[in-house]
């Protein structure tokens, strides 16, 4: 391994500079995707961040940003800018596979809305990345083929369930990558990897292509290495797809504007009534960012949102329960693995078994039970209900304050095999950021130091619905922060 | 079947509940997610003291409701694409094992 043991965001070359770089005819596309693809080449084996690297239609796609500038033409913002995929993102005729065996060798029949904006754009894939099954965990140790390793310390997990995303970014890989995010599986691997990730306002990025785990609750989102690379990567996926019905009818908020203007005046909440259980070097990090935010001219206000410690039950009721719906669609007959039997229930039966790994299992298990008759009231009914309270217990902390800081995560990255085999110690990775999943509202990880481990720390700032121009703004503060 | 949010799940919860499922599970299977689903549904009692009768639920994070495109024949799926990444057809269609007379 080529990469230094703790690896500064800075040390790789962002999107908004590569693309500058590319377009001014001072690197070429096809330079810029072969120093990654050499990187890729050095590191992979050992870190597994990617499922797939498409490197021949990476070089050719490169080719002709090459031959478009070369012949003056116009490019796309994101003209050259290499990026990976994670891998439940429907590809047109590349292998797409949610790390599960029962889509292994699945080419899709089209491609997803915001692959095909990145290709409108100008951005050539480099691969498609690792990720916990189906979506399903917060370490990628779910995977059917393998975890991924974090760059910082390959002895630990990178996050999850978007590891592979994250890892490609932090270690180089590429400038930046898609992941999704149901519970954290966006920003909380963005803070194990010290690198910036988004889940945005539900309803602003489609999620056409997007291979479902819970519908309410999924959204698309970029790890980069900067906040202001994420505004970029947002404002050319993001914005209204009639191919999805819960598609928002309006553009992605204006969010790469918004970053200079610094936090004087602004109101930032600490939710004084959050659940316990992150480490102190955590409730260390968030502090000291409270305390620059405060010198840089906000004003801290304590808020209470007593709902969302009810927030992890509502959504291990929530999410499986959907992804049990939404994965009773793999069952041997259109795509995918298929276990010979005698009868089709059999068949279905038998490919499932065959097919879906443990976790996926057990969660799929688990919302078909909270489904079921004479269930339903007591968990998916009353889950409802919890998500309504979080939404009007955030929309009164929103009353009194522009955005709220919280940790992403509860600890640093953690060691393979350390959760165990207790599903639910798991689940308390997900603590901080499930919250805004439930409501719909957006989130941002950004680096903010190091633990007592020297591993990277998030912090995450949530907003109201559509919140992303002041999400953005305090972000961008907080990283100029960090770096001070 | 056990009552909601009091007892841990039986044996018989499990497999039933794969049943419904249409996932086939070992007796080991059945023992691990008896017990780690319990465990679960356990966790889960942390709301069942909260009086929720007078909040709505929320089913969906927008106030979108009955989005309808609009009534013009677009380029669709090829079909023989679709019928090639499947694991059996035959005359434009998906092949399955015989089902009648199942269950």
């Amino acid at each position: 391994m080529s990469i230094p043991a703790t690896p500064s965001t800075s040390d790789f070359a962002g999107v908004i500079a590569l693309a500058e770089q590319i377009r001014n005819g001072d690197r070429t596309a096809v330079d810029v995707v072969e120093e990654h693809l050499a990187r890729i080449d050095a590191g992979d084996p050992e870190l597994h961040a990617f499922n797939l690297v498409t490197a021949e239609s990476a070089r050719a796609a490169a080719a002709i940003v090459d031959d478009q500038i070369a012949a003056g033409n116009p490019v796309g913002v994101l003209a050259g800018v290499p990026v990976a995929l994670k891998d439940n993102l429907c590809t047109h005729g590349v292998e797409t596979t949610c790390s599960s065996k029962i889509l292994q060798g699945w080419k899709p029949p089209y491609s997803a809305t915001v692959v095909d904006r990145l290709a409108a754009a100008g951005a050539i894939t480099i691969g498609k990345t690792n990720l916990d099954e189906f979506a399903m965990g917060s370490s990628t140790e779910n995977s059917a083929f393998g975890p991924t390793r974090n760059p910082h310390d390959p002895s630990r997990v990178p996050g999850g369930s978007s590891g592979g995303s994250a890892a490609a970014v932090a270690a180089g890989f590429a400038p930046f990558a898609l992941g999704s995010d149901t519970g954290g599986s966006i920003r909380q691997p963005a803070a194990l990897c010290g690198v910036v990730g988004v889940k945005p306002t539900y309803g602003t990025v489609s999620r056409y292509g997007l291979i479902a785990f819970a519908s309410s609750l999924d959204q698309i989102g970029p790890f980069t290495h900067s906040v202001a690379d994420a505004a970029v990567v947002l404002e050319a996926i993001g914005g209204h797809d009639p191919m999805d019905s819960t598609s928002l009818p309006q553009p992605f908020p204006p969010v790469s504007s918004v970053l200079d203007r610094g936090v004087e005046g602004l109101r930032i909440g600490r939710i004084t009534d959050l659940p316990t259980g992150a480490d102190d070097d955590v409730n260390g990090r968030l502090d000291a960012a409270f305390a620059a935010m405060e010198a840089a001219g906000a004003t801290i206000v304590d808020v209470q949102v007593p709902a969302f410690t009810f927030g992890l039950t509502a959504y291990y009721i929530v999410a499986p329960a959907e992804a049990s719906s939404n994965l009773s669609r793999f069952d041997g007959v259109r795509y995918g693995l298929r276990v010979d039997a005698p009868s089709t229930g059999e068949m279905m039966a038998a490919s499932r078994a065959a097919g879906f790994g443990d976790e996926v299992k057990r969660r799929i298990m688990l919302g078909t039970y909270a489904l079921s008759a004479g269930y339903y009231d007591a968990y998916y009914g009353k889950a409802q209900r919890i998500r309504t309270l979080i939404a009007q217990d955030f929309a009164k902390a929103y009353a009194q304050v522009d955005v709220l800081m919280t940790p992403t995560a509860p600890s640093e990255a953690f060691h393979f095999g350390d959760k165990g085999d207790n599903p639910l110690s798991m689940y308390l990775c997900d603590l901080y950021t499930i919250a805004s999943n439930l409501a719909g509202h957006p989130g941002i990880s950004v680096p903010y130091g190091v633990g007592d481990e020297g591993l990277p720390i998030g912090v995450q700032v949530l907003a109201p619905a559509l919140g992303e121009p002041v999400m953005f703004q305090v972000a961008a503060e907080l990283e100029r922060l960090a770096s001070k | 079947m056990s009552e909601p949010g009091t007892a841990r799940l039986a044996e018989s919860d499990v497999v039933h509940v794969a049943k419904l499922a249409r996932l086939a599970i070992t007796a080991d299977e059945v023992e691990r997610y008896t017990t780690q689903l319990g465990r679960m549904l356990e966790h889960f009692a942390d709301i069942d003291s909260l009086d929720l009768s007078s909040v709505e639920p929320m089913t969906h994070p927008l106030p979108l409701s009955n989005v309808m495109r609009e009534d013009v024949v677009k380029p669709c799926l090829d079909r023989e694409e679709v019928l090639a990444a499947s694991p059996a057809s035959e005359d434009g269609r998906f092949r399955v094992p015989p089902m009648a007379g199942e269950a």
